[in-house]
């Protein structure tokens, strides 16, 4: 088993949707999130290209923050999830600092904190928060070994791109561009 | 001209903009634990070398600094962390990947050791010393028995202590600038660089002074080289690394790296030390405490600036 995530940039139109509900179902703290939206425009005016993505923890296959972890409080789950163990974290900051897409943050209660890719969700055959309010459907989650799953259909059909593939890590959370 | 403009909607507290997650505690704890790590290597080879009698400073004195400054740096590691009750979580786990636990378990060690050390040679500092239980005499027996054993843990684990300080950051993949297996060898010999300052500050004996002066010396060579590598390594690694060394050449941490720890906390006390061996009278404390001053700079600067490097917007 492995989980992956898929974001179609041409469909996104960035509303924020997948933030809130991300907040609202993990009870994040105000003024912080899991998941967050990028915009990047480019080119030259007046020819400019623009690209949105849902960004989140890309659950890396080769995780630098389960790597760094000093308690192990950072660890893979089932289908290469990676979480944070809160009671054996200690709040060193060590996973912070090693993730190159600074998807972690320190939870106002001392540990650290990040997307789970919604594990307490797809424990009951749910898709993930994000996944599932997305207005524009523009959110595909599965097994990538699963051949029928929503996210290994769409990798197969779509060109797509992972975000800073040579920070070695091996991310999974792929963009449809 | 071609721009790109890049909105983010994330501004998580000490992650954005930039990430801020470290402050003060971390440099602090990096320099003490490297000064500590310095004193207690020279005391242990000057031990291990019988050459107790001809440098006493370095053997019997500078080491009652180390547990001080390991005490500190604990505390200020401790200070760092934000689920402080569950510090113990370090010491139930041994994690080979991460620097941070074997760092952790180093510190277990060297730590009473060093408190050990200090111990053994408390008649040194205060003649008149009575430990008033049996117990505390019968293990000041023990430890003298096998104090060849001790200096031998303390030359290895101050190595590994010194070391480690440049590894935990250089293992950070995702922060370019700290990135750099060079790091480790940089703060252990700024670590023993200030190690040797210290025993210099504290020595009244010229002949120990000028061995260490000598020591320093060598060690801010090995220090500018590898500063220089550490540089020509960036310039020729990848586009990241190219824009975190160019904080140093031409950006924001220009004046203070170049200033701080390369011209008044290498260069300078280096110059001085010459002066000092071609016998001109020069003030015994300016040099040591300029080494002690750029040994504490460069970590402030390079736990700071690491911060700052990155690979996405």
């Amino acid at each position: 088993m492995r989980y992956a995530m898929a974001a179609d940039t041409l469909k996104c139109v960035g509303c924020s949707d997948c933030v809130v509900a991300c907040q609202a179902e993990n009870k994040v703290p105000i003024g912080y999130c899991r998941d967050w939206i990028v915009e990047v425009t480019d080119g030259t005016y007046p020819v400019l290209e623009m690209e949105i993505r849902s960004e989140r923890c890309n659950h890396c296959v080769n995780a630098p923050c389960v790597r760094c972890c000093p308690t192990g409080a950072s660890r893979y789950i089932e289908g290469g999830i990676v979480v944070v163990v809160p009671d054996k974290c200690i709040g060193c900051g060590a996973c912070i600092a090693s993730c190159p897409y600074d998807a972690r943050y320190p939870h106002p209660a001392g540990y650290v904190d990040k997307c789970t890719f919604c594990a307490h969700r797809i424990k009951k055959g749910m898709d993930p928060a994000c996944v599932a309010v997305c207005p524009t459907k523009c959110l595909y989650f599965g097994d990538l070994h699963d051949p029928n799953s929503d996210v290994s259909q769409v990798l197969r059909k779509r060109k797509h791109k992972t975000l800073v593939p040579e920070a070695g890590t091996d991310p999974q959370l792929y963009f449809l561009i | 001209m071609k721009e790109e403009i890049i909105v983010s909607g994330r501004m998580n507290s000490m992650i954005d903009p930039t990430l801020h997650i470290w402050h003060w505690q971390i440099p602090l704890y990096l320099f003490l634990g490297g000064m500590a790590a310095g004193i207690l290597c020279f005391a242990a080879l000057y031990y291990l070398r019988g050459r107790e009698k001809e440098y006493l400073t370095a053997v019997r004195v500078a080491p009652f600094l180390a547990p001080i400054l390991l005490v500190i740096g604990l505390l200020a590691l401790f200070a760092d962390l934000r689920h402080r009750m569950y510090f113990w979580q370090l010491y139930a786990n041994i994690r080979m990947q991460s620097p941070m636990s074997w760092g952790a378990w180093t510190l277990m060690v060297i730590t009473p050791v060093s408190f050990i050390w200090s111990a053994l040679h408390i008649r040194d500092i205060f003649p008149e010393w009575n430990w008033r239980y049996k117990w505390l005499f019968n293990l000041e027996v023990f430890f003298n028995r096998h104090k060849t054993a001790l200096a031998w843990i303390m030359l290895i684990f101050g190595l590994i202590l010194g070391i480690y300080t440049g590894i935990l950051l250089s293992a950070f993949n995702a922060r370019p600038l700290w990135n750099t297996s060079i790091l480790g060898p940089l703060f252990l010999a700024s670590g023993l660089s200030a190690g040797a300052a210290t025993i210099i500050f504290l020595s009244k004996d010229p002949a120990e002074r000028k061995q260490f002066a000598k020591i320093d010396l060598a060690i801010i060579g090995i220090e500018l080289f590898l500063i220089i590598h550490m540089f020509m390594g960036y310039l020729a690694s990848s586009q990241v690394q190219i824009e975190a060394a160019r904080m140093f050449l031409g950006g924001e941490y220009t004046a203070s790296f170049w200033i701080f720890v390369v011209i008044l906390g290498l260069i300078i006390p280096a110059l001085l030390e010459i002066l000092e061996l071609r016998k001109y009278h020069i003030p015994a404390v300016v040099s040591p405490l300029l080494v002690i001053f750029g040994s504490f700079m460069l970590r402030f600067i390079i736990v700071y600036a690491g911060q700052m490097s990155r690979y996405l917007y």
